[in-house]
């Protein structure tokens, strides 16, 4: 309490040092809420594109092996020869893996769905695309159409097809025309009901939604499935999760974290450079409280040397200089906390992602601050508590 | 007479600086001081003055001999010990580094008392303030030190010296950077103080006037006390 008591005189006592020092930590800490809140928003919003068209999880039957093009030694072959339909082998009882995919720890959503190629026309135009067909309430918790649909309705029933916006534009067709759809020698009729723009320029200009029905009998696959796909709760754990699910199916399953390594490598070096703006932004602050506070300790050697002599123990001495850190860093936690999120509003607006400040963003850049008050305020404490009172109050060294 | 054993009393003490080659500052000091003594010690400057009254304050460890108050000895003590034992026995009036700055009168009289209770406390403000008004500081209760004049921080150092109510209150040169009407105020406090409780005091001073009214001077010559008794039988002074 007098260790606080008095930090608190101390640094009144010395205001112009006292404010000059805070602002460095409020800047310091400001920088480090708005790198953090920056880089943290680009990351959520990288995923968000990334896996708000994809599954985290896809549970499909191997392909048949690929043909050869040509082999000759160190000369790769082509695995998929699109758009020629690869043969896939049938996914033999698949709503029990279904079930058991269900039944995964972690899994929040499951979805089985039969995709292939197809070629669409409507007048002169003639699309490359994807068949898509799905039971409209599992899919959208895979991949979130209605929440991005631009025209119509989502709705998979009877000849109901769902497209994307480019698609739809290269076909000339908007909402209420029908749509020729061929694949090998079946071909359907399909009416639009709804547009959707998933900011995926793969799904927005390939994918024709439908019901499973549709898609089965287009596809030659009546009856069967090509994959299943399921949603996770906690997206960095698809890979685990995947290969518990592959171990329950016994059926080759892939997450997106294998899908998209290059995203993720990417994501983990981001957040490497990220820690090291942290790190330095840290040691300047730390550098910063710990020279205005061995300077304080010098100029308050005859103040320390009374403390001393008025019956103040080492421990409060040393407990004063700890407490002007703490509150250094307390303080400067508080207002750097407000400048950064306020930095991050700012440039949220022409920014083309989501700026978070989380409460969490918040909670770290508080210990964080008061740690390093703590830490940086260490040596010059321990050099006051150590001092000889009796020199400290004689004025010499 | 009563066997109670004296406030202060040095034995033998001895006190050297330096490491390798050391150079004895104090060459056997024996010293009593009992309840309710005004002692003034004098002495030519570097004489050893200060350096023992750092060891009766407790501030500093004699290199040989030994102290004790109230028939405590204090080698035995760690520094919590003779941190608690000064803060309760003790009081200090030094020649600088008056007050903190930093605090406001009233605290700065207080902090003795907040340094043995932990912290400060409201209850303190009443024992602080009838010293103050004592001294004719009541109006300045609540001013910064710097806004008062220096005859007036030293009379509040006083004050904070005998917070505690201390047994003992050692002065170093306290009327040094005060002019004579203004060290005659201090002197006259101080023996006001000294008449109506039973503190003692030790105070160092060049000043003769302020020696000659005291009750007993104590002369320290290169380390070796030459004199101990009335001012009044004093040879010489300078
Ligand atoms: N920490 C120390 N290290 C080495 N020598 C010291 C130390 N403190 C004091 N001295 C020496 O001890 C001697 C006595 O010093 P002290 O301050 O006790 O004298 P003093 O009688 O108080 O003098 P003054 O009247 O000038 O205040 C001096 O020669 C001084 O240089
Ligand atoms: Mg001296």
């Amino acid at each position: 309490m007098l260790a606080l008591q008095l930090a608190w005189r101390f640094l009144r006592e010395g205001r112009t040092q006292s404010l000059l020092i805070l602002a460095g930590v409020t800047i310091g800490i400001a920088a480090f809420v708005f790198v953090s809140a920056i880089i943290e928003g680009l990351q959520v919003n990288l995923l968000e594109q990334t896996l708000g068209s994809q599954a985290h999880i896809t549970v499909a039957p191997e392909e048949a092996p690929p043909r050869a093009l040509m082999r000759a030694p160190g000369v790769a072959f082509a695995r998929r020869i699109a758009p020629s339909e690869p043969r896939r082998r049938p996914f033999d009882q698949w709503q029990r893996a279904v079930r058991r995919v269900e039944a995964t720890d972690g899994v929040v959503a499951v979805c089985p769905k039969v995709s292939g190629s197809a070629l669409a026309y409507r007048g002169a135009a003639e699309e490359a695309v994807k068949v898509v067909g799905a039971d409209a309430a599992r899919l959208r918790r895979i991949v979130d159409i209605p929440a991005n649909l631009v025209e119509g309705q989502y709705r998979l029933g009877g000849d109901e097809v769902v497209v994307g916006t480019s698609l739809a534009d290269k076909l000339g067709a908007r909402v209420g025309d029908p749509i020729r759809v061929r694949s090998g020698d079946r071909e359907s009729v399909l009416r639009i009901v709804g547009i959707f723009d998933i900011g995926n320029e793969m799904v927005n200009g390939r994918w024709m939604v439908t019901s499973l029905r549709n898609a089965q009998t287009l596809l030659g696959r009546v009856g069967d499935i090509t994959e299943i796909d399921a949603r996770v709760a906690d997206v960095y754990e698809a890979e685990r999760i995947a290969r518990e699910v592959e171990a329950r199916t016994g059926v080759p399953t892939e997450s997106w974290m294998e899908r998209n390594r290059d995203l993720l490598t990417g994501l983990r070096s981001q957040d490497a450079s990220t820690t090291m703006i942290r790190v330095f932004v840290l040691l300047a602050v730390a550098m910063g409280i710990a020279s205005v506070l061995s300077v304080s300790v010098v100029q308050r050697r005859g103040q320390i040397g009374i403390l001393r002599a008025v019956g103040t123990s080492r421990q409060i001495v040393l407990g004063v200089f700890l407490w002007q850190g703490v509150l250094f860093g307390l303080v400067g936690a508080v207002l750097g906390s407000l400048v950064g999120a306020l930095a991050g509003e700012l440039i949220e607006t022409s920014a083309l992602f989501d700026i978070t400040v989380t409460p969490r963003l918040l909670f770290t850049a508080l210990g964080v601050s008061v740690a390093t008050g703590v830490l940086a305020a260490y040596l010059p404490a321990r050099r006051a508590a150590r001092l000889d009172p009796a020199a400290a109050i004689r004025g010499d060294e | 007479m009563t066997m109670t054993p004296p406030l202060l009393e040095l034995e033998g003490v001895r006190k050297s600086y330096g490491n390798g080659v050391t150079t004895e500052i104090l060459h056997g000091i024996d010293l009593s001081i009992r309840q309710g003594d005004l002692v003034a010690l004098i002495g030519p400057s570097g004489s050893g003055k200060s350096t023992l009254l750092n060891l009766i304050g407790l501030l500093d460890r004699p290199t040989r001999g030994r102290i004790a108050i109230e028939g405590q000895a204090a080698e035995h003590l760690d520094d919590r010990a003779l941190t608690a034992l000064r803060g309760d026995k003790l009081g200090f009036i030094f020649q600088a580094h008056h007050l903190l700055p930093g605090l406001t009168v009233l605290e700065n009289v207080m902090l003795p008392s907040a340094a043995s209770r932990g912290g400060f406390h409201p209850s303190m403000r009443a024992p602080a303030e009838a010293l103050l008004s004592g001294m004719g500081l009541g109006d300045w209760v609540d001013a910064w030190p710097r806004q008062l004049s220096g005859g007036m921080q030293q009379r509040v150092a006083v004050a904070r010296a005998l917070m505690n109510q201390p047994a003992l209150v050692l002065a170093d040169e306290p009327t040094g950077n005060l002019d004579t009407a203004t060290s005659n105020q201090v002197v006259d406090l101080l023996r006001e103080r000294n008449a109506e409780s039973a503190t003692a005091f030790l105070i160092v001073t060049h000043d003769p006037t302020l020696a000659r009214r005291c009750d007993r001077v104590v002369e320290l010559v290169d380390g070796v006390v030459v004199y101990d008794g009335a001012p009044s039988g004093m040879k010489s002074w300078d």
